[in-house]
């Protein structure tokens, strides 16, 4: 596949690679996904705002220069934004790829960073020289002034240019506590959810702190996803109880809607409202309770993305959807195009 | 059960005028309020003389200032259920018939009185649709005026920039009537405000509306045109 290299959220040539359960392949114009939905269906995506999450600054004791992207948070409360999980990288910025970024000064509990009007000290390292727990001086409203005056969308090498929250920003963004962007839900637009209700298709969201996507170090990458606090709202999961009644599918936008819904699932497939934390990876193994398709971006083999669709698809039908897009020259990446995958019937 | 209590409410041009009278009346009846408004200091006392309402220092018709002031709403709220869009220019001041108005007084009355409130709206949508879902309701509120209908001379530039800002709260209720969410343009009436000091000095003060008796009706406005929220787990 290709990297998309341009902050559109909608290109109009966007592409969608469709995956039925009898495993058949077929390849539309990503604007016709709303016509794969059927009245009764649920489509459920996540609604999260993206934090400006990359806050450039210094390392207090050397002077020397750092970039802390924020990775975690243990709960969703507007009220407490004191701490942090973060990655941080030493000099430079995004337009080097992660993968050469050189470190940051070795870190150690205690160091103080200084992020532009933010203040932050090391709490502890996380089982990685550059994985760390920081702790933010000030009240919350002044962390949150910090973050929307300093903090920049957390971005890699392939979009060159430099993005701002509105490229980052779906459409129904609420709550500003995903680290990266919910991109799946970029192909999302009032119009599409207006015909979706003309469908008698509902549409109903959660809200999941969707982390980061690579942190250019293979020992880090390993850890990802890192747990995710989510929140599922009553009428989201009685929605998804109507439609299982119905024989309506659920259809998750993005795969921590997956990773949300399945976490909240019980055994019978009820899913249960309010907060959680999401542990668990999903992979070949993984039996999925709720969740009956996937619309989500274009991933590669090695990726926790990747392995999540190992979920609902066999290895030999994914391996040829994969050659697929490569051989159609699909691009990927969060700005790419887009699958739709149903679970074997 | 009080439908305030707990709501979310942003407030745009909340340190003077109608829009500071807004942020005392809603954060009095227990709603959640975050206000924004251009000068620091002005936001710093206004969030000392109000504790709990959340002060953000914004320019609305500043593009670059749009999303870092969703974000701080959004995110010291947790989401949002009422968007008040309330900050307004008066274009030329003194006021000016429209040959003699500078073209860059109408811009700045446009940029604050219809690009910003649709730049913070459309990025706000998402979290008052979200509310909507929820069953909380959401409600925009723009701040309009009766010189959005008819043609007083020497308000043309502000007249002009509110009638286009009444009309995009028509087209976008029709819009969003089907997520839930509600759309209202009301004109308080003439307060005693700066602004009104500003357009009109020689006005008698006593003749005019007080702010916070048009907070109140406005107050009332709001709350009739949520859903009923009832007690949970009352049952009958």
């Amino acid at each position: 596949m290709i990297a998309a290299t341009r902050p559109t959220q909608r290109p109009p040539d966007a592409r969608l690679l469709v995956v039925d359960a009898g495993r058949h392949i077929d390849h539309v114009p990503r604007s016709a996904f709303v016509e794969y939905l059927r009245p009764g269906d649920l489509v459920v995506a996540n609604d999260a705002a993206t934090l400006p999450a990359s806050l450039r600054g210094t390392h207090g004791a050397t002077g020397a220069p750092v970039e802390v992207r924020l990775a975690g948070r243990p709960s969703l409360s507007p009220d407490v934004v004191n701490r942090f999980r973060a990655v941080v990288f030493g000099a430079g910025d995004f337009h080097t790829r992660t993968e050469d970024r050189p470190a940051p000064p070795p870190l150690a509990p205690g160091d103080r960073l200084v992020l532009g009007p933010l203040r932050a000290t090391v709490e502890r390292l996380l089982h990685h020289k550059r994985l760390v727990s920081l702790w933010f001086d000030g009240s919350a409203d002044e962390i949150w002034a910090g973050l929307a005056r300093h903090g920049r969308p957390i971005q890699y090498a392939h979009v060159q240019e430099p993005l701002a929250l509105w490229d980052v920003w779906t459409r129904i963004a609420g709550p500003p506590v995903a680290f990266e962007p919910p991109s799946a839900g970029f192909a999302l637009d009032w119009r599409a959810l207006a015909s979706m209700r003309a469908r008698g298709v509902e549409f109903e969201t959660i809200t999941h702190a969707a982390g980061i996507s690579s942190t250019g170090d293979e020992e880090l990458d390993r850890l990802l996803p890192f747990d995710e606090p989510y929140r599922i709202p009553a009428a989201t999961a009685e929605a998804a109880a109507r439609a299982k009644a119905r024989g309506g599918r659920v259809i998750a936008v993005g795969t921590t809607v997956v990773r949300a819904l399945e976490h909240a699932a019980s055994a019978d497939g009820t899913v249960r409202a309010g907060e959680g934390v999401a542990t668990q990876r999903l992979g070949p193994e993984s039996r999925l309770r709720v969740v009956d398709a996937i619309l989500s971006g274009t991933h590669e083999a090695g990726t926790s993305h990747y392995e999540l669709l190992r979920a609902f698809l066999d290895d030999e039908t994914l391996l040829r959807t994969t050659a697929e897009l490569d051989e159609r020259g699909y691009l990927t990446h969060e700005f790419g195009d887009s699958v739709l995958i149903e679970k074997a019937a | 059960m009080n439908p305030f209590d707990g709501l979310r409410v942003a407030i745009t041009g909340g340190t003077s005028g109608l829009g500071l009278a807004l942020v005392r009346e809603l954060t009095r009846r227990g709603a959640r309020v975050a206000f924004v408004a251009r000068t620091r200091e002005r936001v710093e006392r206004v969030a000392r003389e109000n504790p709990g309402a959340h002060g953000i220092a914004g320019d609305v018709s500043s593009k670059d200032d749009i999303y870092p002031v969703a974000l701080q709403v959004t995110g010291e709220l947790g989401g949002l259920d009422v968007l008040v869009n309330n900050a307004s220019d008066l274009g030329p001041v003194p006021l000016a018939m429209l040959s003699d108005t500078e073209c860059e007084d109408l811009e700045r009355a446009f940029a604050t009185n219809v690009t910003g409130p649709f730049r913070l709206t459309k990025a706000l949508m998402g979290a008052l649709a979200a509310s909507a879902r929820e069953g909380r309701g959401a409600v925009v509120l723009n701040i309009s005026s009766d010189a959005a209908v008819n043609a007083y001379p020497g308000w043309g530039a502000y007249g002009a920039s509110k009638a286009a800002l009444h009309h995009l709260s028509r087209v976008w209720g029709e819009e969003h009537a089907a997520d839930g969410i509600r759309f209202l343009s009301l004109d308080p009436g003439d307060m005693d405000t700066p602004m009104h000091a500003a357009a009109v000095p020689d006005a008698d003060p006593s003749t005019l509306k007080r702010p916070e008796q048009a907070a109140r009706e406005l107050a009332e406005t709001i709350a009739a045109a949520l859903p009923v929220r009832e007690v949970e787990g009352a049952t009958l």
